[in-house]
């Protein structure tokens, strides 16, 4: 028998065709007569569109068509939807303004899509989008999250530049915890907002097939299944049968890529109104003006406390930013993937979030790799870390004193969830272990003889992945159910087709699946061929994100190999001539225990592929489909420390160690998964300390368009990351998985944030923690120690 | 950004006040203005070349004069698109002041870009405008301070009869 691929770190199948550059991307799918659009993005943040003169531009060279939102309205093309609705704490919904793919009346941010021109080649459209002449009646910008609820109205629909007053818990309960407080920890802080920058920027290629009244797009979706129930029921109109949406492979997505974008919508509907095929691929200046950005959040945070450390309540107060228009999930984001997490891995009884979500003259913004949970557990973890200055008592200490304990699992938290199990003692004493944290006060001293400042900052997260079971996001205002699909073709040869509703764009899909699936079958991965991305091929799906494809999109192949075996399980008792309670199935054999006689799975599946002497009344063929919705979220957690050392005269940071201990339940390949905490740490440490998307406050322009001022991280940004595992599998779903795309973005920030705040004996210092900030506030500090003494 | 900035100018204040309000020396004060023409008392209509970090563009737009205050003050201010590299505007507060025979010109500039300008270059907005605006003063300043009847035909200036 074959070595078990499941917990082997397999290199990933597709990093062949990937590393060597064959992949194939948007970008490499070429159509006959296909044109190229250029979108003329309006360069005011917030300025009525008073007319647009397209002459001299369609009278340009190549130049196959120049339109705008009111000719895409007179097609009655809707709005691009926002699918979550949040219901106020009046019990009213969420103020869903409408965004139309080309804006027919006011520019709401710079980039804002104004109009498009379509050319036989993108320079011809470009050349002819600069002939347009636009007449713009500048409006005051909203930019200043502070003021954005005082500022001039962006929509007719959202008075006061409110989409929603949200609240989570009861205000008298929280107000009477905080009322017999020994301590009371409070701090406002800033989640700042990030550009998501994959490698691969976005594209789209449209084209109409008048023969059959139909539309192919390809984009670079995580979820192409969502996007076709998009555009099909909100936007377009075109049945789904008669649109077709292919995700070809996809150069990462960070969640950036989940949505329905402005310009893949135009694309389709131009690739109808000119009759070609109709492409546009964004350039990197587009990606940081009109891509969804992350997080952006102002928040007050207090933590009550009793005289022995234990945790009496948590009272949150965020205003969250939405951008210029809702991007399709941007509401859910703010409330229940942050304020049902606040709880993170304690006890704390009362939890008070409020929440409200304004409109200002800025790119939407939605969910970036975590989503909603990094920005619940750095404030959590920095406020912990707060009080336990404030009283004296050892963060470390602190946070055991308040842990959930294994033996509370499960565990009903305050803020809806349930976690079903986990320990969070076992990951940080693992951590603190890997990074000998008994050794710290020496390295400190010895830092300290060089005129350094060195910090060690520990941060115990907790996420909720596997998004996510339909009935309880349902209450929540769901607007779709996110179980996930599975077909497992088992062919007449012995091979595989594996379909799956999840997409990879970088995760290695195609490896882990195909490990789960040869395992289950007892055939080589080789011949376990996945297939995603593309709805006339897969049954419907809900695409990749929030740490989902393995616990719910692996589930789900699973449930589909089992009733494949299922089936092979009645062949196989025909076969063999025995009660199929006699058969026993094992890894791609059914034999009757207490005898030699033993039939394969291949050669099952070729008797159910040609029945002739078959079981009386069975169905022919091998191909199943499952469909998997998990019974609960699922909840990684663990603890990461980093450890820094700073240069007080400069400011300039060195990470100097890291250790991440992280609890994912079962691993199916850990190379993998450890690819996918660099990767999560990478954007984490980004947003800690360099990232940071700025908009000048007055106009509104962008000034972090580019990467020579948006700072993204690079190698020697970094330490060599420690990584490790502690493992309690998840309770729910078949393959005990929990989920680790997520985790190193949502445990960094906080982490490095307590060790820099550590190194210079502060309460807080706001992300990025730039090297001039850091200057500013060892000054600071060292000025604050001068007086004392 | 705002920049403020003085320039002397060897010509008496009449004349220099006459100047800021002539098509031609505008131009040929203004870098890379390639047309300037007048479309009412005052106001003009203009295209100009400039080069702002990696971003060049041609501007057009109105420029109007306002706050008049003959011969101490005025404010010329702009607008231009520059097609999809955005838009630049700004404004500038002038003032003469004689000085004997010469004057004494001291302006504040308030300017501002958009777009594509600023989402690329602005980082390097400061430094690449500081220089042309003040080059302006100093176009304005030579093209004044060389000016006789001889040159007057070189650079297009129809001098009035008070400079002869």
């Amino acid at each position: 028998m074959t070595e078990l691929l499941v917990g082997k770190s397999m290199k990933r199948k597709e990093d062949q065709r990937l590393l060597t550059g064959r992949g194939r991307y948007v970008d490499d799918i070429r159509r006959p007569g296909e044109s190229h659009a250029y979108f003329v993005r309006s360069p005011h943040a917030h300025a009525e569109i008073r007319s647009v003169k397209k002459d001299a531009a369609l009278a340009s060279p190549g130049v196959l068509g120049v339109f705008t939102g009111k000719d895409i309205q007179r097609d009655n093309w809707g709005s691009i939807p926002c699918g979550w609705v949040v219901t106020d704490r009046y019990g009213k919904p969420h103020k869903a303004v409408p965004h139309y793919a080309l804006t027919p009346d006011k520019a709401r941010y710079v980039g804002d899509h104004v109009a498009v021109v379509v050319a036989e080649t993108y320079a011809q459209a470009r050349d002819a989008a600069e002939l347009i002449e636009i007449d713009y009646h500048e409006l005051p910008p909203v930019i200043d999250l502070a003021t954005a609820m005082s500022g001039a109205q962006i929509h007719d629909l959202a008075p006061q530049n409110l989409c929603y007053d949200w609240e989570l818990g009861e205000q008298a309960e929280i107000d009477a915890v905080f009322a017999r407080a020994h301590h009371v920890a409070s701090l406002d802080l800033v989640n700042n907002r990030l550009a998501p920058s994959p490698m691969e920027p976005r594209a789209a290629l449209a084209e109409y097939d008048p023969a059959q009244e139909s539309y192919t797009l390809w984009s670079t979706s995580q979820n192409p299944h969502m996007l076709r129930w998009m555009l099909s029921e909100n936007v377009s109109g075109i049945p789904e049968t008669k649109l077709r949406v292919i995700s070809p492979d996809v150069g990462g997505g960070f969640g950036m890529k989940i949505y329905c974008y402005p310009e893949e919508t135009t694309c389709l509907w131009l690739s109808k109104q000119v009759g070609r095929p109709v492409r546009w691929t964004g350039d990197r200046s587009e990606s940081f003006l009109a891509d969804a950005h992350g997080r952006d959040h102002r928040t007050r945070v207090e933590l009550a406390l009793d005289d022995k450390g234990i945790f009496l309540g948590l009272k949150v107060d965020t205003v969250a930013n939405m951008g210029a228009y809702l991007s399709n999930y941007a509401t859910s984001i703010p409330t229940y993937f942050y304020a049902t997490l606040l709880a993170g891995c304690y006890k704390t009884p009362v939890i008070h979030c409020d929440v409200k979500a304004v409109f200002t003259n800025t790119s939407p913004v939605d969910a970036y790799r975590g989503a909603g949970r990094p920005e619940a557990a750095y404030l959590i973890e920095r406020i912990i870390d707060v009080a336990a200055m404030e009283m004296g008592v050892d963060p470390i200490e602190l946070r055991r004193r308040n842990f959930i304990k294994p033996a509370d699992f499960p565990y009903q938290t305050p803020v809806h969830l349930i976690y079903d199990i986990g320990d969070y003692d076992a990951s940080l004493d693992e951590a603190l272990r890997m990074i000998d944290y008994a050794g710290f006060p020496a390295r400190k001293a010895e830092s300290k003889s060089r005129g350094k400042l060195r910090g060690i900052g520990v941060a115990c997260y907790i996420e909720a992945c596997g998004v996510a079971p339909s009935q309880l996001i349902g209450k929540m205002g769901a607007g779709a159910g996110l179980w996930e699909s599975a077909q497992v073709r088992f062919n007449v040869t012995g091979t595989a087709f594996v379909l799956t509703g999840t997409h990879g764009h970088g995760q290695g899909h195609e490896t882990t699946f195909g490990q789960i699936v040869a395992d289950m079958f007892g055939i080589p991965i080789e011949h376990v061929e996945l297939v995603h991305g593309d709805t006339s091929q897969v049954p419907m799906g809900m695409g990749t994100y929030g740490s989902r494809s393995l616990a719910v999109g692996g589930s789900a192949i699973v449930r589909a190999a089992e009733k494949v075996i299922a089936k092979g399980h009645k062949i196989a008792a025909h076969m063999l001539e025995a009660a199929e309670n006699d058969v026993e199935y094992a890894r791609g054999w059914y034999s009757v225990p207490g005898t030699n006689r033993k039939v394969k799975l291949t050669d099952v599946a070729k008797k159910a592929y040609i029945p002739v002497d078959y079981p009386v009344g069975l169905e022919p063929g091998l191909d199943e489909t499952a469909f998997y919705d998990p019974a609960n979220f699922t909840y990684p957690a663990g603890a990461h420390i980093a450890e820094v050392e700073i240069d007080p005269e400069t400011g300039t940071l060195k990470i100097v160690d890291w250790v991440a201990v992280d609890d994912f339940g079962k691993v199916i390949n850990p190379m993998i998964v450890e690819g996918q905490i660099h990767g999560g740490l990478a954007q984490g440490i980004g947003q800690a300390i360099l990232e940071n998307v700025v908009y000048d406050s007055e106009t509104g322009q962008l000034l972090s368009g580019s990467f020579m001022d948006y700072a993204m991280p690079r190698a020697d940004d970094f330490p060599n990351f420690k990584v490790g595992y502690t493992e309690t599998p998840c309770t729910h779903n078949p393959l005990g998985a929990k989920g680790a795309g997520e985790a190193g973005a949502i445990a960094s920030p906080p982490a490095l944030i307590n060790a820099i705040s550590n190194a210079l004996g502060i309460r807080h210092i706001d992300m990025p923690a730039t090297p001039q900030r850091i200057w500013r506030a060892a000054r600071a500090a060292g000025a604050a120690d001068a007086q004392k003494e | 950004m705002e920049m403020t900035g003085e320039q002397r100018i060897k010509a008496p204040q009449g004349i220099v006040w006459w100047a800021l309000n002539d098509r031609d020396v505008l131009q040929a004060s203004i870098p890379g203005c390639k047309t300037l023409a007048k479309t009412s008392e005052t106001g003009f209509e203009a295209t100009v070349t400039a080069k702002i970090g990696p971003v060049s563009a041609t501007f057009t737009g109105a420029v109007v004069l306002s706050d008049i205050d003959a011969p101490h003050s005025y404010r010329i201010s702009g607008q231009g698109k520059g097609g999809i590299a955005g838009f630049a505007s700004g404004s500038a507060d002038i003032h003469l002041v004689p000085d004997g025979d010469e004057t004494v010109l001291t302006y504040t500039v308030h300017a501002q870009v958009g777009g594509k300008l600023a989402q690329i270059g602005s980082r390097l907005i400061d430094s690449a405008a500081r220089s042309p605006a003040a080059q302006v003063f100093v176009n304005f300043s030579e093209c004044l301070s060389a000016l006789g009847p001889k040159d007057a035909r070189k650079t297009g200036v129809v001098v009035p009869t008070i400079w002869v």
